[in-house]
């Protein structure tokens, strides 16, 4: 009760906000619930499973994507410890792992699976569902990379150290749930081939 | 937030000295306002707005099942290319009942209310300054103005609105050539609820992190009005169910517009254009909605029942009865709503297996709402009523409780289901148990918090009048409608004259269209008061009912910050009313226990055992002083 009353009366109110986040996440967790969920209603329904073998690219963007997710807390932790310099260097790291799973991601849906033959336009949708999962996640990584821009902005400005504090937590919530988020998908992806 | 500048509210005047004493220009203060006082009132007119003009599609529909083979001249100069010849267009009557159930259920039961209230009351009755987020809480209100603005302007588009049910199934919602609605008014439908639902959850995002980060010193989750634990709720209620529709929603898009089929498998339109879909399930598509569809239903009830609660105590002078009942209650419903959804699809190919599990879910939700009932029923009990138009509306919306909800016992029997779904029984029991309940609760609302938004009453004689042809007007629509719908007679058609078996019942509903019309006259005693009252009112004190909760302790005024100074601690419950030994039939909030002595019982130290101590000591001295005399 006391700590809520001394933010209470704490003009940017970040506690507040940084729970709103939280809350964010959630909804998003609940979009990828229940995509994934409509996944089991209609394969379950049908009978018809993905029925082919993912692409190893998968495997590669989702190694990129943990990867991120330490520079991402090695970012933190500069932070922290008012290492600008690393924050800085470390945030370009994650930045640019992002960016790199983004193109993996790309390549798989333009190139890949079409090549296997999965295509978005398809009688058996469990295929289309893959579409599906990789666009709306890759929707959140953008967002992701938006936010870290913008929290590494804020590192070369030299923002006080509570905002730069907040920022880097703004954005390694969302960053790592991102993360979290695709090995959910993928796993969930590797259980249902066949 | 500290600047406490008065904001001048006069709302008569705002013109030339405008910006001396403080920095808002016109823009900020009244369009673009991060005040969550404004945009509780944004909420309210764009809802009470939108309200309107839903009821006025009722009408016109109404019309036209009391009288389908009658040409009206004027409903060809009003509508034009939808009433030919002065008949109401079969596809538009479809546009009619879709337009009307989305903008009453999302646009003025969810937004509307959650919306005004959630807005107004979290801050002002847990003490707060203002929302977590001030600026997501003024997006939230512009994605909603903008989602009305869409979801309006597909009365323009050539082919009229979106015509499959404001439960959007497919295969009319996801082929654009299935019927004139499912073409450009279908997409301005979802784009509409796309914004809509970016609206809400930015909302209910803001009202649940405002209820557990910054409440007042001594505001435990316990003291916490029922209103407050209702929109906390709800809140989270939107929070989990609305993602689940973007799901739903973004399959749709992609069978609409992509040709994937997630929803849609072989059909055939118009008898030869055989569409090229295959292996897709609408099945699908009414899991995802209803897993939305059913915890919405409660999400526009939830706020209804707080704001009853908050109001009946207040005018029973009584503590609610069942305090804690009420709030374990309100979590059972939370829970127990999304594990029910089923019982909207007993008859639309389910396995019958799932159907009779979701049979004995269905009839469990009934009993937290039983325990609700039965608590206000007690409440009212042995009070020292005050007929309030605020108390009728409250008093009301208990009564079109019951008679829906009884009902839904009857829906929720999977076998009597085949014989009831899809007619107008349905129509009966959601219109009583949602739609009448839940207008009356915010009604309630309007009436009881009408002086903490605009500083003046509401004339309470206007209001009598209001309350009564609303209340009987909406019984005399609404009941009828459970024996057409025991007679078979289904929802959703165009004109009964065209089966036999349903002729009988055209006087039946001309009975009902004219019931319609007068309450829907009856709105307008509302729309003369509610403008009336904001500018020539009576002036309001500071606490009209003598109520115990916070709000009541802001300035009348309003204030950026809400409170000039120090925000006022919290010392006991909201429900103090009547208290043996009080001086007062009240005893608000922000009065601490030791001011108190003679009305203090034992229950008050549960977790103080300090106070506890001093309360001993106290009975003890008064004891002996007894013994003395
Ligand atoms: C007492 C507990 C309740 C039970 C057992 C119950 C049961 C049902 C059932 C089984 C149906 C489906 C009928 C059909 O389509 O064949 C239904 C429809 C509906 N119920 Fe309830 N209900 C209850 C309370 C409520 C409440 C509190 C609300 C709203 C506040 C509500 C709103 C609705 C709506 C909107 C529909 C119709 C949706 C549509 O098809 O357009 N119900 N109810
Ligand atoms: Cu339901």
């Amino acid at each position: 009760m006391m700590m809520a009353n001394i933010e209470q009366e704490d003009k940017l109110q970040l506690a507040p906000k940084k729970f709103n986040m939280w809350i964010f996440i959630f909804t998003s967790f609940m979009l990828f619930a229940a995509l994934t969920s409509g996944f089991i209603v209609y394969s379950g329904g049908h009978g018809t499973g993905i029925n082919i073998k993912l692409p190893a690219i998968f495997t590669y963007s989702t190694i990129l994507i943990a990867l991120s997710s330490v520079s991402m807390y090695l970012a933190s932790k500069a932070a922290r410890e008012l290492q600008l310099q690393k924050q800085r260097l470390f945030l370009w790291v994650t930045i640019l792992l992002g960016v790199a799973f983004f193109a993996l991601q790309t390549y798989a849906w333009l190139v890949l699976l079409p090549q296997m033959g999965v295509f978005f336009i398809n009688p058996n949708a469990s295929q289309s569902f893959i579409y599906v999962f990789v666009w709306i996640h890759l929707a959140h990584i953008l967002a992701g990379v938006l936010l870290l821009g913008n929290t590494l902005l804020g590192a070369y400005r030299n923002k006080p150290q509570v905002k730069n504090l907040f920022g880097m937590q703004m954005s390694s919530i969302f960053w790592h749930f991102v993360d979290i988020i695709w090995i959910y998908l993928y796993v969930f992806l590797l259980l249902n081939q066949y | 937030m500290s600047t406490l500048a008065v904001q001048d509210h006069g709302a008569v005047h705002h013109g030339e000295d405008h910006g001396h004493h403080h920095h808002d220009t016109f823009l900020t203060k009244y369009i673009f306002s991060q005040d969550h006082k404004m945009i509780a009132k944004q909420f309210l007119v764009t809802g009470i707005t939108m309200a309107f003009i839903a009821m006025i599609l009722s009408i016109l529909f109404r019309i036209q099942l009391a009288y389908p083979d009658k040409a009206f001249p004027l409903m060809e100069t009003l509508l034009g290319r939808f009433a030919p010849g002065g008949r109401l267009d079969s596809n538009f009557y479809l546009a009619l009942v879709t337009i009307h159930g989305t903008i009453m259920v999302f646009f003025v039961l969810t937004a509307g209310l959650s919306g005004t209230f959630s807005n107004l009351l979290i801050p002002l009755q847990l003490g707060a300054r203002d929302m977590a987020s001030p600026f997501m809480n003024m997006l939230s209100y512009w994605f909603f103005f903008a989602a009305s603005v869409v979801m309006l302007s597909s009365f323009l588009v050539q082919k009229g609105p979106a015509s499959g049910g404001w439960t959007i199934y497919p295969p009319l919602s996801a082929l654009p050539k299935a019927m004139p609605g499912s073409g450009m008014g279908m997409t301005l439908w979802l784009i509409s609820m796309v914004l809509f639902i970016a609206s809400s959850l930015m909302g209910a995002i803001n009202y649940v992190s405002t209820v557990l980060n910054m409440r007042t010193k001594g505001m435990d989750l316990w003291k916490m009005p029922l209103t407050i634990w209702a929109f906390f709720l709800t809140a989270i209620l939107g929070i989990l169910a609305f993602p689940v529709l973007v799901a739903g929603v973004v399959l749709l898009i992609f069978d609409r517009s992509f040709g994937t089929s997630f929803y849609l498998s072989e059909i055939v339109i118009g008898g030869s254009s055989v569409q090229p879909f295959e292996g897709g399930s609408p099945i699908l598509f009414q899991h995802l909605f209803w897993f939305l569809g059913h915890p919405e239903v409660y999400i526009v009830i939830m706020p209804a029942m707080g704001i009853s609660s908050e109001v009946m105590s207040v005018n029973s002078r009584k503590p609610i009865f069942g305090y804690h009942a009420m709030v374990y209650s309100l979590i059972g419903i939370t829970v127990l709503s999304f594990i029910v959804w089923g019982h909207h699809m007993f008859v639309t190919g389910m396995n019958p297996f799932l159907g009779g599990v979701f049979m004995i879910t269905t009839l469990i939700i009934a009993v937290p709402s039983a325990v609700k009932t039965f608590n206000w029923l007690a409440t009212l009990w042995r009070g020292n009523i005050r007929f309030t138009a605020a108390m009728l509306f409250a008093i009301g919306m208990v009564s079109f409780f019951i008679s829906g909800g009884l009902t839904g016992i009857f829906l929720g029997n999977a076998a009597l289901d085949i014989n009831l779904h899809d007619t107008y029984f349905v129509v009966a029991h959601f219109h009583l148990v949602m739609g009448s309940a839940a207008i009356f609760g915010m009604l309630a609302g309007v009436y009881h918090w009408f002086p903490k938004m605009y500083g003046r009453v509401m004339n309470e004689k206007l209001g009598y009048l209001h309350f009564w042809l609303t209340f009987i007007g909406a019984y005399l629509v609404f009941f009828p409608m459970h024996f057409m719908g025991l007679g078979g007679v289904p929802r959703r058609y165009y004109a009964f004259t065209e089966f036999v078996e349903w002729n009988k019942w055209l006087s039946v509903n001309v009975f009902i269209t004219w019931a319609a019309i007068m309450a829907a006259v009856a709105q307008v005693a509302f729309a003369v008061n509610f403008i009336y009252s904001i500018f020539w009112g009576k002036r309001a004190t500071q606490n009209p009912w003598q109520a115990n909760t916070l709000e009541w302790t802001a300035p009348v005024e309003h204030v950026h910050g809400n409170w000039y100074g120090e925000i006022p601690t919290v010392y006991r419950w909201p429900y103090d009313y009547s208290k043996p030994g009080a001086e007062e039939d009240y005893i608000p909030q922000t009065v601490p226990l030791s001011q108190t002595m003679s009305s203090n019982v034992q229950h008050d130290f549960e977790d103080n055992p300090a106070g506890l101590d001093a309360y001993a000591k106290f009975t003890a001295a008064k004891k002996s002083s007894e013994e003395v005399k």
